[in-house]
């Protein structure tokens, strides 16, 4: 039987992966954008889950309105990565450095 | 629902403003457009925070308690509003003589806004996140404004994988938080935690939510963005993000504490006063090796976003009027310094480097003495404004009992106080160099902003013109 823990040790796993993937990555941008929807979609099974769980709405509702707002997201991300390209001519993380911070 | 639409009339308006502009400026003149459109956007910010202003109803809770009116988010809403009206206004001169007068930039603002007044007025955990997404997503596009500049593209990268991070934190936070409370409303999650000791996993989620809201504040650990932003962007920009974000993120911050989480403040206030200490002390020290002032104002915001933490920290509504005075404060001086900045050129370029200001007080000594008054309210010299600003937190610390953090506040005050006293050393006493002088402004805008910022900074000491009550009343409204 698959309960409510085995949905959110998924999520948490996927949670934790796209962290790393943020943190670890030396390779380049794009794999950024996909550790940052990897936590969105994380945080989205948990909401399903508990929402099945609970017997309420609002967590689906609340799915939606992130996905949405992720696919608007990934537009910016995307776009703003394009404009970097075009000045740099590099989308590497390490390349990333113009400024030191 | 007649009524829940008149509550969020202003938003509405400013975001049917908003969509009208683009449209129009699309099918029509295009970036001829831009400086009307500047002025029109600050028009209507300036009419709209007149009218959430002066319409000082009771509380109302619109939506079914989502959106929640009331004088906290008022008056967040006004400092909001007349903070961007000024930096819009304030950035025109700069944008046009770059060529970076862009009909977008004004629209973008005015979306970010409808996202900060719906952040500042959220009653549920879905409204919150859709506010601060409007917020964030519009910032991330006008922080890589400057399409031809590695700098400015690079600031927007790197602020929108760090805000994307944020608001993943934030999600995840708020999906364990709805799954112990059983509801997304902040009216709802009080009852769930306040019956004596709340559930380990509503403590987690609070943790998470704190994160994500920590780096919108740029509170140190979730600071490491705001320098190289600060630094990218253009500088009317970094004007922008140095004052409305800012004061929406710390009423956010209030507002989600208290109104979700004020039954366990015992769980939150620590780990807010620990935020806070980190921030003060990693903005003085960090700031000091500074040269280019841009990044110099982000450690200084960092610092001060700690010091407001206090006001946060202490739990109370007298913490709370504290913080809200605390940004009140904090804002004007940046408008003013922001606009100092935005008058630095030499040869027509926009100069950022401190040293550039080498015996100011020389060619200029009007304009310095109105930045010394300035950078001594930043740095909480007594006779200045931002002493009795630092002084309300304090207050509030002590009477919450964190004599520590106030203790260790006024260590880390007086170091952060040295980067400041040595830009004023730069213009009084600077070396002779030659060749090094600013171009003389021209700009009346600019100047007005800087003199009466800096003037408010003395005459605030006599009367605050009764910001002191609107935000007792605020705080009275939030904490109850």
């Amino acid at each position: 039987m698959i309960g409510l823990e085995h949905y959110l040790t998924v999520a948490a796993v996927l949670f934790v992966i796209g962290i790393f993937g943020l943190f670890l990555n030396r390779k380049n941008v794009i794999i950024l954008l996909m550790s940052i929807e990897l936590i969105l979609l994380s945080v989205n099974i948990n909401f399903v889950a508990f929402s099945s769980y609970l017997d309420d709405m609002a967590g689906q509702v609340f799915t939606l309105f992130i996905l949405t707002v992720a696919a608007a997201e990934a537009a910016i991300g995307l776009a703003i990565l394009v404009v970097f390209f075009r000045n740099r001519g590099t989308i590497d993380v390490e390349d990333v450095n113009v400024m030191k911070g | 629902m007649q009524a829940d639409l008149n509550t969020i009339l202003p938003e509405i308006l400013i975001a049917l403003y908003a969509m009208l502009a683009l449209v129009a400026a699309v099918y029509t003149g295009k970036d001829k457009l831009a400086a009307p459109i500047t002025y029109l956007t600050a028009a209507v910010f300036l009419g709209m925070s007149a009218y959430i202003g002066l319409n000082g109803s009771d509380a109302t809770a619109a939506f079914g308690g989502m959106f929640q009116d009331d004088a906290f988010a008022r008056f967040a809403k006004v400092m909001i509003l007349v903070s961007a009206a000024a930096v819009l206004v304030m950035g025109m001169g700069y944008l046009e003589s770059r060529n970076m007068m862009k009909f977008e930039y004004p629209i973008l603002v005015a979306l970010s806004v409808v996202g900060m007044m719906f952040m500042v007025s959220a009653g549920d955990l879905m409204a919150l996140y859709m506010g601060l997404e409007l917020q964030s997503l519009a910032l991330y596009v006008i922080a890589a404004m400057r399409r031809d500049s590695v700098r400015s593209t690079e600031a927007g990268l790197k602020y929108f994988v760090l805000g994307a991070l944020s608001s993943g934190l934030l999600l995840y936070g708020a999906s364990l938080v709805y799954g112990y409370a059983g509801t997304t409303l902040f009216s709802g999650i009080i009852a769930a935690a306040g019956e004596g000791l709340a559930p380990i996993g509503l403590l987690f989620g609070l943790v998470f939510v704190m994160a994500g809201l920590a780096f919108k504040v740029s509170a140190v650990p979730f600071h490491m963005w705001t320098p190289d932003v600060y630094e990218g962007s253009p500088t009317p920009v970094t004007a922008f993000f140095a004052t409305a974000p800012k004061v929406a993120a710390m009423a956010l911050f209030a507002r989600v504490l208290h109104d979700a989480f004020g039954g366990v403040s015992a769980d939150w206030s620590q780990v807010l006063a620990l935020l806070s200490m980190l921030s003060m002390f990693l903005g003085a020290i960090a700031a000091i090796g500074q040269t280019n002032i841009k990044r110099l104002m982000a450690y200084s915001s960092i610092a001060h976003m700690g010091y407001a933490l206090i006001g946060v920290a202490a739990g109370t509504a007298l913490g709370v009027e504290a913080m809200l005075t605390y940004m009140a404060i904090y804002v004007t001086m940046n408008i003013g310094t922001f606009a100092f900045i935005l008058s630095m050129e030499r040869d027509g370029l926009p100069v950022t480097d401190i040293s550039a200001l080498n015996l100011y007080s020389k060619a200029e000594p009007g304009k310095a003495l109105a930045l010394l008054v300035l950078l001594f309210s930043l740095a909480g010299v007594p006779p200045m404004l931002g002493f009795f600003a630092k002084l309300g937190v304090w207050r509030a610390g002590v009477d919450a009992g964190l004599y520590w953090l106030v203790v260790a506040s006024a260590v880390a005050s007086a170091i952060g106080a040295f980067y400041y006293l040595r830009i004023v050393y730069y213009m009084y006493f600077g070396e002779e160099d030659a060749g090094s002088t600013l171009d003389k402004s021209r700009s009346p805008v600019l100047w007005i902003m800087l003199m009466g910022s800096a003037a408010l900074m003395l005459i605030g000491v006599i009367s605050l013109f009764g910001i002191d009550s609107a935000a007792a009343q605020a705080a009275a409204a939030l904490v109850n």
